[in-house]
C-alpha cells in the first residue's frame, strides 16, 4: 500500500506552490497568486483583506460564508479560489454603493433580521443570489431556498419578513402540507 | 458607515414604526430602535474577534486533543513537534509558568492535561506556528502514550458508581411521603432529557497580544471577561491587573461564552507569553464541539400523587444531571433546574433532589436557561402524564396547579405573587390561539386520520431572575461626559446579539435627555470595569443598565447643582429633555451645557455601581429568596405527525410574553423569537450522541441538526405582553428576557406528546425522552400501538 502510494506520488504532475489567478472582487479586478489549496473564504478574509464574510463551521453547512460569484450564491468555504479564476465575486463589502444601502440589506435592518449578526453577511448574500435566481414566490418557498442558512439566534422570522418585503407585497398564506 | 456615531439612518420599517412622538427624541427607553450595530452587521463592518487585523509576527494555535476518555498519559514526547516547520513553542502542563487548574469555581479544569485525562478532546498540548496548517501538522507529531482506565460515561453509570461531582442537594416543603400516601391517584415512572451543543455562530477564539512588562491583551469571545483575565493571570502567574481581556461583540454566546472561553484565552495567552509575538487560537467547529461543554442532559424519576381533577398532593422528584469531567457551573445549574422543578404549579408536598454525576465526558456547562428549562420539562412531563391517566385536556390540569392566592410557596419557600399574571396570560392565550376550538378541530382530524396526528399543547413559564450566587448580582459602569456633550458609555455587560448595548445605551440617553446618536458604545473592558460578572442569567440589562443609569445619574447631578448655582435658579428648576437643558426660564443647548460645566471645573466622568436587593439564598437549608422576581410567558403550538415515519412539522405556535415595560420592544421580540427557536430545536432534533469509547460523533451540523428557517412553524405569532410593568424597581419597569422565552418551546415538545397520545386516542401513558426526534417519535407510537390503544394495527 506505502509503496503504490509512492508510486503514485512520482507519477502524480507537480503542483505548482502559487497559481496565478484573477478576479473581479466587488467591481475590482486582482491578480494575485494563491496556493492550490487556498479556499476561496480564505483568499477574502485573509488576503484581499474583506472580513465582512464569515466563517462558521468551515465545511459547507452553515451558510456564514455565502458569496456571488457570478450573480450565483456559493458557500466559499467550500470553493477553492483557483476555481473561480476568471470569475466575478461580490460579497457583504460589495452590496452598497456609497453609503446607501443595498436594498436588501436596508430591509434586514427594518426588520431586525439579526440578533449577533455573525449569520447575516451570509444570509443578505444568499437573499440577494435567491432572488436574481428567480425561483422563490412564496414564503414556504423562502423558507426552503434559504435553509442552507443557519441562524443560531432564531432570527428566522424577521430574514424572512426582509426576504418577502423585498420580493414586493406578502406572500398568499401557503397550504399546510402533510409531512408525509 | 463605521465611523457613524451610534447610530446609521435607517428607513423605518414594519418593526421600527413606533412613533417617537414630537416631544421625545429617537431612542428613548421603550423605543424599538434597532440594535446598535445594525448598519454594520447589515454591511460586513461589524468587527469580530477574528476579523480584528493580525499584527505582523502574529502566530497560530492548534491544541492536542485526549483521544481517551479516561487514561494516565504515560508519555508524551512533544520534541519532533519542536522542531517542525514554522513552530515556534510547544506547551505542555509542564510549561505552563503559574496555575495549572482553571476550574472556574471549584478546581478541576486543568488548562492542559498534567497526568491525567478525563474525557475525550481534552487538551493536552498546545502549539503556535506560523500558520493553522503548520500547527495541526506538528501536532500529529507528538507522541504520546496513554493508560486507559474504566471511564464512566452516562448517568446511570455515576448513578451505579456513586460518581458525582458535588454532593447533592434536597429542597422541602410539606411533607411528601404522607401526602403521596393519602393521595386518591398516583403515577411514577422515569424519562431523560438530552444536552445541547450552542453552536455559536462564531466559534470560540482569542487572540493574545504580549504588551510592555509582560502585561497582556487579549481580545476574547467572552461573556466573562473577568473571570477569563482571572484565570490567564493565573495560569501565567501574574497579578489580574496585568491582564487586559477586551470584547466589542460576539457572534453568539447562549451561556456557552460563560467558561468556556477561559480555555481558549489561557492557551492562547500562555502561547504569546512563551514566545513573545502575537498568538490566535481560533477552534475549528468540529474542536469546538468536542472540546467545550454543552447543556446538561438529565434523567429524571418522579412519584406523584393527585385527586381526580389533576391536582397534586404531593410529589417527590429526582433530577440527575450529567456534569462531565469537572464541576464547572454543574453545582448551580442543578439547584436552578430544582428551582424550576415546579415552574408555574404550586406543590404543597415537594421533595426535590438534584444529583451532580460525574462522568468522563467534556465538562457541561451553561447554556441559556441554566438548568431551568431541564426542570421545567420535568414537571411538564409529569403534569402532562397525570392529565393521560385521568383522561383529560392537559391544559384543565395544568389551570388546576397554577400558583393562585394562598397556593403561593415555592418548595424552597420563596413566595410567588404571579399567579394572577400566569392565569391572565394563560387565559388571554387560550382565547386568542383558539384553544378549545383547535382542540376539537383537532379531535375530528385524528378520528379521522389513521397515520397522520396532530398535537397541541399550551404551556406557561414562570422563570426566576437572578443569579442564585447572590454575591455575583452585581454591577459597573463607567460614564463619560465630553465637553461636546458626546457620551462614552462602558459597562460591564457584553454583547452577543442579546442588544444589551443598544438598551443600556437607551437608558443613558434617555437620563440625559438626548437622542441616542450622542452615546457612544464602548467595546467591554476589563481595564474600564473591573470584578465583573457573567452576562448571563438573563441579568445583562438588569444590572449593567442600573449601573450605567448610576453613573449618568451621579453626572446629571453634578451639572444641575453646578447650573443652578451658577444661573440663580433653583435646582428643581433643571431639567434635561429633548436635547437641552433648561434652567429656569433659560435654555442651553444639551452641548454648550456640558461645555459650561466644564469650564467651570465640574467632574463629568463618574462609576456607578449596583447589587441587587432583596434577595437572600441559605443553601444548606434550602430557603430563601433567590430570585428577585419572576418573568412569565405562555405558548401554544401545534405540531402534525406521520405516526408511520416519526417525521412531523410544526404547524403554528402562539407565544405571548412578559418583558414588563421594555426597554426596547423590537429587541425583546426578537428574543422571544429566537429563544422558541432554540428551545425546539433542543427537544426536537438536537441530538447530541456520544460513542461507547465516549467519543462525540454527532461534532459538526452534518450530524447534529440546527434549526433552519424550514423548521419555524409556518404560522408563527409572537405577541409582548402589554401594560405589565415590573413591580420590582428594574430599569424602566423591564423584565429580563434572554433565557425565559427558550422554555416556551416545551409547548411544542408536549404537542408531539400529544400527537402520539392521539395514537391511543389519549388513553395511555406516553414514554417519550428529549429531544424528540422522529426515531423517538416512531418508537413512542409503536410503544403506545402496542398497549394495544388503537386496536389491532391494520396498515395504513
Ligand atoms: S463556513 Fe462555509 S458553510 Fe459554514
Ligand atoms: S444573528 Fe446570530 S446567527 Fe444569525
Amino acid at each position: 500500500m506505502d509503496q503504490r502510494l509512492a508510486e503514485l506520488r512520482d507519477t502524480a504532475p507537480a503542483v505548482p506552490d502559487r497559481i496565478p489567478i484573477s478576479l473581479v472582487v466587488n467591481g475590482v479586478e486582482k491578480r494575485m497568486e494563491v496556493a492550490a489549496w487556498t479556499t476561496l473564504l480564505d483568499l477574502l478574509r485573509n488576503t484581499l483583506d474583506l472580513p465582512g464574510t464569515k466563517k462558521g463551521c468551515d465545511h459547507g453547512q452553515c451558510g456564514a460564508c455565502t458569496v456571488l460569484v457570478d450573480g450565483r450564491r456559493i458557500n466559499s468555504c467550500l470553493t477553492l479560489a483557483v476555481m473561480k479564476d476568471g470569475c466575478e465575486v461580490t460579497t457583504i463589502e460589495g452590496l452598497a454603493t456609497g453609503d446607501v444601502l443595498h436594498p436588501m440589506q436596508q430591509a434586514f435592518v427594518d426588520h431586525d433580521a439579526y440578533q449577533c449578526g455573525y449569520c447575516t453577511p451570509g444570509q443578505i448574500c444568499s437573499a440577494v443570489g435567491l432572488i436574481s435566481e428567480g425561483q422563490a414566490r412564496t414564503r414556504e418557498e423562502i423558507r426552503d431556498l434559504m435553509s442552507g442558512n443557519i441562524c443560531r439566534c432564531g432570527a428566522y422570522p424577521n430574514i424572512i419578513a426582509a426576504i418577502e418585503g423585498v420580493l414586493g407585497g406578502t406572500a398568499p398564506a401557503q397550504a399546510k402540507e402533510d409531512p408525509a | 458607515m463605521r465611523d457613524e456615531p451610534g447610530f446609521g439612518p435607517t428607513t423605518p420599517g414594519p418593526v421600527h414604526d413606533a412613533n417617537p412622538g414630537p416631544a421625545r427624541l429617537r431612542g428613548a427607553a421603550g423605543d424599538p430602535v434597532p440594535h446598535d450595530s445594525a448598519a454594520k452587521h447589515v454591511s460586513g463592518e461589524a468587527v469580530y474577534t477574528d476579523d480584528i487585523p493580525e499584527l505582523p509576527g502574529t502566530l497560530h494555535a492548534y491544541v492536542l486533543q485526549s483521544p481517551r476518555a479516561h487514561a494516565r498519559i504515560l508519555r508524551l514526547d512533544v520534541s519532533a513537534a519542536r522542531r517542525a516547520p514554522g513552530v515556534h513553542a510547544v506547551l505542555t502542563a509542564g510549561d505552563v509558568p503559574g496555575a495549572v487548574d482553571i476550574g472556574p469555581v471549584f478546581p478541576g479544569d486543568p488548562v492542559l492535561a498534567p497526568e491525567l485525562v478525563e474525557y475525550v478532546g481534552q487538551a493536552v498540548a498546545a502549539i503556535a506556528a506560523e500558520t493553522p496548517g503548520q500547527a495541526r501538522a506538528a501536532a500529529a507529531l507528538i507522541e504520546a502514550e496513554y493508560e486507559d482506565l474504566p471511564a464512566i460515561l452516562t448517568v446511570d453509570e455515576a448513578l451505579e458508581a456513586g460518581s458525582y461531582v458535588g454532593p447533592g442537594l434536597t429542597m422541602r416543603l410539606g411533607e411528601s411521603a404522607a401526602a403521596l400516601a393519602a393521595a386518591p391517584r398516583r403515577l411514577s415512572g422515569s424519562f431523560a432529557m438530552g444536552g445541547q451543543d450552542h453552536f455559536y455562530l462564531e466559534g470560540q477564539i482569542a487572540y493574545a497580544l504580549p504588551r510592555e512588562d509582560g502585561d497582556m491583551l487579549v481580545h476574547s469571545s467572552t461573556q466573562h471577561p473577568s473571570e477569563v483575565q482571572h484565570l490567564i493571570a493565573k495560569v501565567l502567574g501574574r497579578p489580574d491587573a496585568h491582564v487586559t481581556v477586551e470584547v466589542r461583540r460576539m457572534g453568539g454566546g447562549f451561556g456557552g461564552k460563560e467558561t468556556q472561553p477561559a480555555l481558549i484565552a489561557c492557551i492562547a495567552a500562555l502561547l504569546a507569553d512563551a514566545t513573545g509575538r502575537p498568538v490566535k487560537y481560533r477552534m475549528d467547529r468540529d474542536d469546538d464541539m468536542v472540546m467545550t461543554g454543552k447543556r446538561h442532559d438529565f434523567q429524571v424519576r418522579y412519584e406523584v400523587g393527585f385527586d381526580e381533577e389533576g391536582r397534586i398532593q404531593g410529589i417527590e422528584m429526582d433530577l440527575a444531571a450529567r456534569c462531565g469531567m469537572s464541576p464547572d457551573l454543574s453545582n448551580a445549574v442543578v439547584d436552578r433546574a430544582m428551582f424550576h422543578a415546579d415552574n408555574a404549579y404550586f406543590l404543597a408536598n415537594a421533595t426535590v433532589t438534584g444529583l451532580r454525576c460525574k462522568t468522563n465526558t467534556v465538562s457541561n456547562t451553561a447554556f441559556r436557561g441554566f438548568g431551568g428549562p431541564q426542570g421545567m420539562v420535568a414537571i411538564e412531563y409529569v403534569v402532562d402524564e397525570i392529565a393521560r391517566a385521568l383522561g383529560r385536556d392537559p391544559l384543565d390540569v395544568r389551570r388546576a396547579n397554577l400558583y393562585g392566592p394562598g397556593r403561593d410557596l415555592t418548595h424552597y419557600h420563596q413566595p410567588v405573587e404571579d399567579g394572577p399574571l400566569l392565569a391572565a396570560l394563560m387565559d388571554d392565550l387560550e382565547a386568542s390561539c383558539a384553544y378549545r376550538e383547535r382542540r376539537r378541530a383537532i379531535d375530528a382530524f385524528n378520528a379521522a386520520h389513521r397515520v397522520l396526528k396532530k398535537g397541541l399543547a399550551l404551556t406557561p413559564v414562570k422563570f426566576g431572575i437572578s443569579f442564585t450566587a447572590t454575591h455575583m448580582n452585581q454591577a459597573g459602569a463607567l460614564v463619560h461626559l465630553y465637553q461636546d456633550g458626546s457620551i462614552q458609555l462602558n459597562h460591564g455587560g457584553t454583547e452577543m446579539g442579546q442588544g444589551v448595548h443598544t438598551k443600556v445605551a437607551q437608558l443613558v440617553a434617555t437620563e440625559f435627555g438626548v437622542g441616542l446618536d450622542r452615546v457612544r458604545i464602548m467595546a467591554t473592558s476589563t481595564g474600564k470595569v473591573p470584578n465583573t460578572s457573567p452576562t448571563a442569567a438573563s441579568s445583562g440589562t438588569d444590572l449593567n443598565g442600573a449601573a450605567a443609569l448610576r453613573a449618568a445619574r451621579e453626572i446629571r447631578n453634578r451639572m444641575t447643582l453646578f447650573l443652578a448655582e451658577h444661573f440663580a435658579e433653583p435646582a428643581e428648576s433643571v431639567a434635561f429633555r429633548d436635547g437641552i437643558v433648561a434652567v429656569g426660564g433659560r435654555t442651553l443647548a444639551f452641548a454648550e451645557a456640558c461645555h459650561l460645566a466644564y469650564v467651570n471645573r465640574i467632574h463629568l466622568s463618574a462609576a456607578g455601581y449596583y447589587r441587587t436587593p432583596k434577595i437572600w439564598w441559605d443553601r444548606t437549608e434550602a430557603r430563601g429568596r433567590p430570585f428577585y422576581y419572576f418573568a412569565c410567558g405562555a405558548a401554544a403550538t401545534e405540531v402534525l405527525v406521520d405516526t408511520l415515519t416519526g417525521e412531523y412539522r410544526f404547524l403554528r405556535a402562539d407565544l405571548l410574553h412578559d418583558c414588563g415595560t421594555s426597554v426596547n420592544p423590537a429587541i425583546d421580540l426578537g428574543q422571544v423569537e429566537g429563544g422558541y427557536v432554540q428551545g425546539l430545536g433542543w427537544l426536537s432534533f438536537e441530538e447530541l450522541w456520544w460513542d461507547a469509547h465516549g467519543r462525540l460523533r454527532t461534532h459538526a451540523p452534518s450530524t447534529y441538526k440546527i434549526p433552519t428557517g424550514r423548521d419555524v412553524p409556518a404560522d408563527f405569532r409572537v405577541r409582548l405582553v402589554a401594560n405589565q410593568p415590573n413591580r420590582e424597581d428594574v430599569v424602566h419597569r423591564s423584565k429580563a428576557v434572554g433565557e425565559p422565552p427558550l422554555m416556551l418551546a416545551i409547548s411544542g415538545y408536549l404537542a408531539l406528546k400529544d400527537a402520539v397520545a392521539a395514537v391511543g386516542g389519549h388513553r395511555f401513558p406516553v414514554h417519550l425522552d428529549a429531544p424528540a426526534t422522529p426515531e423517538r417519535v416512531l418508537m413512542a407510537c409503536e410503544a403506545v400501538r402496542a398497549l394495544g390503544a388503537a386496536g389491532p394495527w391494520a396498515g395504513p
